[in-house]
């Protein structure tokens, strides 16, 4: 009776799919498709943008293939694209961080004031940065596990204070990377330094934001502490029955995104080449449009780290393509914003997949 | 009525040691006490049901054995060695494993993470050992399920004797000592029940102590050697299965009264 049942059960797909008529084939089409995109959560939007890249590479006069345009658009992406590796942990946990752009502005003032106004040696100031935006970070998690508040009301409350902690402590004054080069601290502008191979012209910023998506994605698909991280967001009261700390793990997720943040400020530091409380304004919410885009759920538990990075190109690559071909700001913004609400739009049916 | 425990152990057994002994357990919730002065133990090879209705606090006094709920008060003795269990990895370290009613699985993560959840095998550099896990997931469920075959899905598209499956997979692999059972059941078919019920009495065979916390008087008389009956969060019982009939134990459970105490009018109530 055992053997009757269960094979019935295995057999189910075949049989459905000898029985089919034209109808039902549409639909069993259209729900394999359905879970080939559950499986590989960074399937649809590396088929969105490879499809964007294709539309605006006809659409227009030839600007946007071109090897320069690349270059710059890859350039554009770095701050963001760096600042969601941190977005997409915390999501991962199913939290949210809507703190991470000023952590990432307090950062590189820091930085360049230690380095500019106190006299401290660069590598010093550098890491005094690092340890700031931990810092910060681990605040965050301690607020999320410790004093168990939601994440959304933790991070507005710390993006106001880390905002006016910013404006106090830089008193609004820029400090310009021609006067940080110029004191002998280049070292605080290098990720903003120019690699070209031929017109293709790239930062060794974006340099390391490629470095960050290789490590991370390795972290967490191949650690311990990754595996965590997926099983809190999934499920935190079977993660904390399976023996998981889960106070722990989300604690740590908040502190690691937050040093994450730190080299993102660097990286803003070279990319802006000021330190001023005017930049990565709109971090925040970039950095969320990205994960979402990227087919992370924010749900929680599951996701890819590629699919952030897909996501952040994506949003580079409409905006350009958009203006390239005329298209003015105000419309570019209509179009995120409607591709924002498709996403999550695909992200709900795709969770709907069963088998 | 904590006495009474000690009388209905199955002869044979009053000289040897527990393997699990839980000692005037207490658990409050607020000014509701859930558990209320139990004491339980289990034998080695043994099944011990907790039966009761709903409420009556066979869950939470398990939670407390398990680390899900620390107790309040009273004494857990482990192999005739008072142990204390905060958490769920304290549990663990003593050798209980737990197969929780709504199987505590992370939806989105395949078999072998599951079973390997919070013990992760690693290689020599740190990283997962996908391979190891996988293959010693693969062993262990050919064993409780020969024809189970989706190890890399997610196991939220397996039906629910896979994930029953996968579940119990994760208490076996690791050499539970005591295992608690919480409704291994109730979401199966009548196949899979065959497979469980086939599974404890293997666990059993093998020294495995066993608390089965079930609705199911049928399961129960079928797979227990013992019965503690619950109510209100206090203890009616401990009886020895072969000892009294069906009809008994559930005039322990409805009216709290042990065998001894029941009238047959209060029998004829209850079968009427």
């Amino acid at each position: 009776m055992a053997v009757d049942v269960v094979a019935a059960d295995d057999t189910d797909d075949q049989e459905i799919a000898a029985d089919a008529g034209q109808e039902q084939g549409r639909g069993n089409l259209v729900s394999s498709i359905q879970s080939v995109l559950h499986r590989y959560p960074a399937l649809s939007p590396a088929l969105v943008l490879l499809a964007a890249y294709v539309v605006f590479t006809f659409l227009g006069d030839g600007r946007f293939a071109r090897l320069d345009t690349t270059g710059r658009m890859l350039q554009q992406t770095a701050v963001v694209g760096v600042l969601a590796i941190g977005q997409t942990i915390i999501v991962l946990t199913a939290g949210i961080d809507l703190s991470i752009g000023v952590i990432a502005i307090f950062s590189h003032l820091f930085m360049a004031r230690l380095a500019m106004n106190n006299g401290w040696p660069s590598i010093l100031a550098l890491l005094a940065g690092f340890v700031a935006a931990t810092l910060f970070g681990t605040l965050n998690g301690a607020l999320v596990s410790k004093v168990k508040l939601p994440p959304f009301i933790v991070t507005l409350g710390t993006l106001n204070i880390f905002v006016a902690l910013g404006l106090i402590y830089s008193q609004a004054r820029e400090i310009s990377g021609d006067d940080l080069r110029g004191s002998g601290n280049g070292l605080l502008v290098w990720t903003g330094k120019t690699i070209s191979f031929g017109s293709l012209r790239i930062t060794t910023g974006v340099l390391m934001v490629v470095v960050l998506y290789a490590v991370f994605a390795y972290v967490l698909s191949n650690t311990a502490w990754g595996r965590h991280i997926y099983a809190v967001g999934d499920d935190a009261d079977a993660a904390a029955l399976a023996g998981i700390d889960v106070n722990r793990v989300k604690l740590s997720a908040y502190a690691v995104a937050g040093l994450i943040y730190g080299i993102g400020g660097w990286i803003l530091l070279g990319r802006a080449d000021t330190a001023s409380t005017n930049n990565a304004g709109g971090a925040n919410l970039d950095t969320i449009t990205a994960v979402v885009i990227g087919g992370t759920s924010l749900f929680g538990g599951r996701g890819l780290i590629w699919g952030t990075l897909l996501g952040a190109l994506i949003v580079t690559v409409y905006n350009t393509g958009l203006s390239l071909a005329g298209v003015n700001q105000d419309y570019r913004t209509l179009a995120i914003g409607i591709l924002v609400i498709v996403a999550v739009a695909i992200d709900q049916w795709i969770r709907k997949a069963r088998k | 009525m904590t006495d009474t425990t000690d009388a209905t152990v199955p002869a044979g057994r009053a000289g040897d040691q527990p393997l699990c002994e839980l000692r005037n357990i207490r658990i409050s919730f607020g000014g509701l006490h859930a558990v209320d002065d139990v004491s339980v133990n289990l034998y080695p090879g043994e099944v011990v049901a907790l039966v009761g209705g709903n409420g009556a606090g066979k869950s939470t006094l398990m939670h407390a054995l398990a680390g899900a709920h620390p107790a309040d008060s009273g004494e857990i003795w482990i192999n005739g060695q008072p142990v204390t269990i905060h958490n769920p990895r304290d549990a663990r370290t003593h050798g209980v494993e737990v197969i929780y009613q709504k199987l505590a699985l992370a939806d989105n993560i395949d078999a072998a993470g599951n079973v390997f959840l919070g013990r992760e095998l690693r290689t020599k550099t740190g990283s997962l050992d996908d391979e190891a896990m996988a293959s010693a997931t693969q062993k262990v469920l050919a064993r409780l399920n020969p024809r189970f075959k989706n190890l890399k899905t997610a196991v939220k598209s397996l039906s629910g004797g896979q994930r029953q499956s996968v579940a119990i997979a994760r208490a076996v692999h690791f050499n539970a000592r005591i295992l608690i059972m919480d409704e291994p059941t109730a979401a199966l078919g009548p196949a899979e029940t065959a497979q469980v019920r086939e599974l404890i009495t293997q666990l059993k065979a093998e020294g495995i102590g066993i608390f089965l916390i079930s609705h199911d008087i049928h399961d129960v008389f079928d797979l227990a050697d013992r019965i503690s009956v619950m109510a209100q969060g206090q203890l009616v019982g401990t009886v020895d299965k072969n000892a009294v009939t069906k009809d008994e134990v559930l005039a322990m459970i409805i009216l709290g009264k042990r065998p001894e105490e029941t009238t047959p009018d209060d029998i004829a109530e209850l079968t009427s």
